[in-house]
């Protein structure tokens, strides 16, 4: 089931993040809720979306129970502020990030990983 | 030749998205242009239950019902920009982006809004989201049996102390004075609340953990004594201030760095108007914001007849 409200493909299932992630190079993925921190960082991803073919992107809900394989991944141990935005090159984890990012950061962190 | 508009509006928040429905409906070519995510400070309020003939809303919500409004009656938002330059010296007013793209028009609607006002102080980039927050509803849930400090002695401060005594075990309000600027019901809830503790007249002077937020260190403003208090996580409420930097030598602003504007949110200079929370004003509300962008807007409308 569908939980949060964006323009941007929600992943509802591990399989599917596995699939996807293993079916693309680059992918970012933000894990989290309709809330005050996380809707900025879905708004700077929809704008990237249009501008970075390199890149797929995608959300997740955070209260989905099937989003613990991010809510427990090691790069988010400590992890105390939403969103989790994970970064995936070639299937695994490249970057993680706790909290809001705006699009500077966003964008600092696709050109390090990903390329411009 | 490019496009001149008849307003542009830097800024998408209540004040900026009310002026855009206002312009755009007057059949008034409008930009707005936004240099973070739509919605403004409306989106970090979790619930607003104090706007005149609706009920309750979640401020997202009411951001997206504003953006939609604007958008229904042609207003073209662009957000997410980088302005470089502004030239406000001719006729027609000049806007020029980081990537280049320039913007024209007759009237400029300034609209920047404000933003939570960090403490700059050791350690805070390096524990946010590791342990610092500046969002109660947001992240509370990660404080579940654990004590945390709340710093600000402002209604946001008092009321999102109140609500982390739903997760945390002990909550530490850190404030500079010795008396809240908070309203009397919000002092009173927080003082009532058995869980809430209270350091006044002190300061936070940085923050100290090992990959996560484990101590903060306190100054005691009076006796100027320095102590630690180990902690989980620390929310910061400590006001807003006007993104208005890139402004400075272009209009009027008083020494906090507000626009100065009169009654019809005109500036000192000729065609240029601004409202919402970056302007000179005691009280900052989605609702003042959005009369502040309707004064605005009629102004600007007035100007370009």
């Amino acid at each position: 089931m569908k939980l949060l409200r964006t323009g941007l493909q929600e992943i509802e299932t591990a399989q599917e993040l596995e699939k996807f992630i293993s079916e693309n190079e680059n992918v970012m993925v933000c894990c989290g809720r309709m809330g005050p921190m996380c809707l900025p960082v879905y708004d700077v991803m929809e704008e990237l979306e249009e501008e970075r073919s390199n890149v797929k992107f995608k959300v997740m809900a955070f209260d989905n129970p099937e989003a613990a394989v991010i809510r427990n991944a090691p790069e988010c141990r400590g992890f105390m502020g939403l969103p989790f935005t994970m970064y995936y090159k070639n299937g695994k984890v490249a970057h993680a990030t706790s909290s809001i990012q705006n699009m500077q950061q966003i964008t600092g962190i696709l050109d390090t990983y990903f390329g411009k | 030749m490019d496009e001149v508009f008849d307003v542009i509006i830097i800024g998408a928040g209540a004040a900026g998205l009310t002026a855009g429905i206002y312009t755009s409906r007057a059949k008034l070519s409008t930009l707005i242009l936004n240099e973070g995510a739509v919605g403004g400070q409306m989106v970090l309020t979790e619930e607003i239950a104090n706007y005149p003939g609706v009920e309750t809303i979640k401020g997202y919500e009411l951001a997206n019902t504003m953006k939609n409004q604007a958008k229904s009656f042609g207003c073209k938002i662009k957000s997410n920009i980088k302005i470089s330059k502004y030239n406000f010296e001719d006729e027609v007013k000049e806007i020029e982006l980081t990537d280049g793209r320039k913007f024209k028009s007759r009237t400029i609607i300034l609209t920047p809004g404000g933003r939570p006002r960090p403490l700059n102080i050791e350690g805070e980039e390096t524990f946010k989201g590791r342990g610092i927050s500046y969002c109660a509803t947001c992240d509370g849930d990660f404080f579940t049996g654990k004590e945390v400090v709340v710093v600000g002695g402002g209604n946001s401060a008092l009321e999102e102390a109140v609500a982390l005594t739903k997760y945390a075990t002990k909550v530490t309000i850190v404030h500079q004075f010795d008396k809240f600027q908070a309203f009397e019901h919000a002092i009173q809830e927080a003082s009532k609340n058995p869980k809430i503790a209270f350091l006044m007249e002190s300061e936070l002077r940085g923050f100290y953990g090992n990959g996560q937020l484990q101590k903060v260190e306190i100054e005691h403003l009076p006796s100027a004594k320095k102590r630690e208090l180990k902690t989980d996580g620390t929310f910061i409420f400590v006001g807003y201030q006007p993104n208005t930097e890139s402004l400075e030598s272009l209009v009027e602003l008083n020494s906090r760095g507000e626009i100065v504007v009169n009654s019809e949110m005109k500036t000192n200079v000729k065609g240029i108007f601004a409202a919402g929370d970056c302007i000179n004003k005691k009280y900052r509300q989605v609702t003042t914001a959005v009369a502040e962008g309707t004064i605005a807007a009629l102004s600007a409308s007035e100007y370009l007849r």
